[in-house]
């Protein structure tokens, strides 16, 4: 063997000499080896994918018409006007913003508060019905909430609150919280269940009662976790498209309320591809905003993923 | 030794306020979804019957069945499926069986928490530069079922990559000492094993699937078009985008129709939700270990 040249990964495989074992299962085992790994590669392929697909429909416009003060400095945004069309998305920018803060403020104390009283206070068959109806929640599809924040909400806003119209920021960042909320509630949950029990019993043990436990003891050790399923939720009111479309009002505008209507950005591709002919400038401007919805909750989730395997390396 | 203090009182105390407030706060956030559930029920109810379901929309719009959505819902949802779940399954195999721990592995588990995250409509803006404009499928059913298949990858494989990984790994080194393959093993012992969690990542797509008009309104989801696609190149109608259109884009629709369609809509969710739950504890029932 002295001057055997083979890599070593060949020469380091069980096979003997003697006894072949490559039957057919060892071809089969060899070719389902091979059709997973290219499965497996392929939410790789996918991302890059959404990337290339969409920079390329939108890039004609990036190289023509963008101009980077205007697009994310002018609140004017103008596809279709006959004296001068202008491309200004600070106006959705501040929509999408405005709308995914208020739902924020709904959904992180409400979700954290409830992930806290399932993981750690309810138990038995309380905790499993909650579980199911959270996860029920969860699923109720994003037109219906749409459907409800132009139905239930808007007259509950108009009468509520004396306002003209109810399809406004506060419309869409309730329904957009009462939307995220499920998605940050299990995935808080799990962070607080990933804590080791041992925490517990130790604080148990020092005669602490079950919320100084949870506040002194849980809390910190989850919290790299929680945060993850904060900005998990972020991501996701950021992306909701039709419940925003349906809800915000859908006229442009930097609020200076919660009662003003706004649009968002993703509303705005929703609403208007369908009226852009391909490869026009405004078709581009769309995918423009596409690109940069992908590279936001790109940043996003790479954060979250971070700072969420953070804690389960340290 | 052991009698109360003044300390013990006002923790305890403090205790059970916390507690309430807690409890307060997961009411304040299943309340509302209960009411609204009600109120769906309240009024679409009376909307629903067989008429509704199997007729077609007449009038503009504006009266009416659902027929042609409901049966479009059924084709984009199946042909979706068709896709996503083998190749969720195999990805997830991969990820769980074979997968080495290394920078690659991680790259793969990167990009499908990036695939989750992606906005809706940034799936459909992918949907029409791939599949309706650069592979030529045109507006039809191939090109949204595929573009709801790629959004709800994610969730196949992390629903069924979690299911394989809760099969012992005692149950694989009893199976690879009689001398089986790695496939072998997979198929005979951990893929029965996972069914209930792969049940419950397919049904959790079929959810998402179900109800987001985003992806498919510009890929193959017509506004109106009451006839029955009758290949996967024809264009179709779908349940959640006829709500989204004949609540905000049609005049004169009577309240009870859109009622009518929400609730058929959250009912295909909330009737498959239970059902999964249950085929889950069943097969949990069945559980050797």
């Amino acid at each position: 063997m002295a001057d055997d040249t083979r890599p070593l990964s060949v020469v380091a495989r069980p096979t003997t000499d003697e006894i072949d074992r490559r039957n057919l299962d060892w071809y089969i085992d060899k070719v389902v080896q091979a059709v997973v790994f290219i499965c497996g590669i392929s939410a790789i392929v996918f991302v890059i994918g959404i990337f290339v697909f969409v920079t390329a429909e939108g890039f004609g416009f990036l190289v023509d018409t963008f101009d980077f003060a205007e697009f994310f400095g002018s609140p004017r945004w103008k596809p279709t006007s006959e004296y001068r069309t202008t491309y200004g998305i600070l106006a959705l920018i501040a929509g999408t913003a405005s709308v995914t803060g208020l739902a924020m403020l709904v959904a992180i104390p409400f979700s954290l508060g409830a992930a806290i009283y399932i993981a750690e206070f309810a138990t038995g068959k309380t905790r499993e019905t909650l579980k199911v109806l959270v996860e029920l929640l969860a699923a109720v599809p994003s037109v219906v909430w749409g459907f409800i924040g132009l139905t239930i909400m808007n007259p509950l806003i108009i009468k509520t609150f004396d306002v003209p119209v109810g399809l406004n920021v506060l419309n869409a960042g309730i329904i957009l919280g009462l939307m995220a909320a499920p998605i940050m509630t299990s995935i808080a949950e799990d962070a607080l269940k990933a804590v080791p029990d041992r925490y517990r019993e130790a604080a148990e043990a020092m005669g602490a009662t079950r919320w100084q436990l949870v506040f002194k003891v849980v809390l910190p050790a989850a919290k790299n976790g929680l945060l993850g399923a904060v900005l998990l939720g972020v991501g996701r009111g950021f992306g909701e498209t039709m419940a925003v479309l349906m809800a915000s009002g859908h006229s442009i505008n930097l609020p200076d309320s919660i009662f003003d209507s706004v649009r968002a950005l993703t509303a705005t591709i929703a609403a208007e591809l369908g009226e852009t002919a391909v490869g026009s400038d405004h078709y581009r401007a769309l995918f423009t905003i596409g690109i940069f919805l992908f590279i936001i909750t790109f940043i996003i989730n790479l954060t979250a993923d971070l700072i969420v395997r953070g804690i389960r390396k340290g | 030794m052991f009698a109360t203090t003044e300390l013990n009182v006002r923790n305890s105390r403090r205790q059970a306020l916390v507690q309430i407030l807690f409890m307060l706060m997961t009411a304040v956030l299943i309340l509302p979804v209960l009411i609204i559930l009600a109120t769906l029920i309240h009024k679409g109810g009376p909307a629903i019957s067989f008429e509704f379901l199997f007729s077609e929309p007449t009038n503009g719009m504006t009266a009416g069945g659902i027929f042609p959505a409901l049966v479009g819902t059924v084709w984009l949802v199946a042909v979706a499926l068709l896709v996503s779940v083998p190749l969720g399954v195999a990805a997830a195999i991969y990820l769980s069986e074979f997968a080495p721990q290394n920078w690659f592995t991680r790259i793969i588990n990167l990009a499908i928490i990036n695939l989750a995250g992606v906005p809706s409509i940034v799936h459909a803006l992918f949907g029409v530069g791939a599949f309706v404009l650069f592979f030529g499928f045109g507006t039809s059913i191939l090109a949204a079922s595929l573009t709801l298949a790629i959004m709800t990858l994610p969730v196949v494989i992390v629903a069924t990559r979690e299911s394989l990984q809760a099969v012992p790994l005692a149950f694989r080194e009893a199976c690879w000492n009689m001398g089986a393959t790695r496939w072998q093993t997979i198929r005979r012992v951990v893929l029965p094993n996972a069914v209930s969690g792969i049940l419950t990542g397919v049904i959790l797509e079929v959810a998402r699937t179900t109800g987001e008009p985003a992806p498919i309104m510009f890929t193959g989801a017509a506004f109106f078009l009451p006839f029955l696609p009758e290949s996967v190149f024809d264009q179709t109608m779908a349940l959640s985008l006829h709500l989204f259109v004949i609540s905000t884009q049609v005049p004169g629709v009577p309240d009870e129709l859109p009622y009518g369609v929400a609730l058929v809509l959250i009912a295909m969710v909330l009737v498959m939700n239970p059902l999964s739950i249950a085929f889950r504890m069943y097969l949990r029932g069945k559980k050797k270990w």
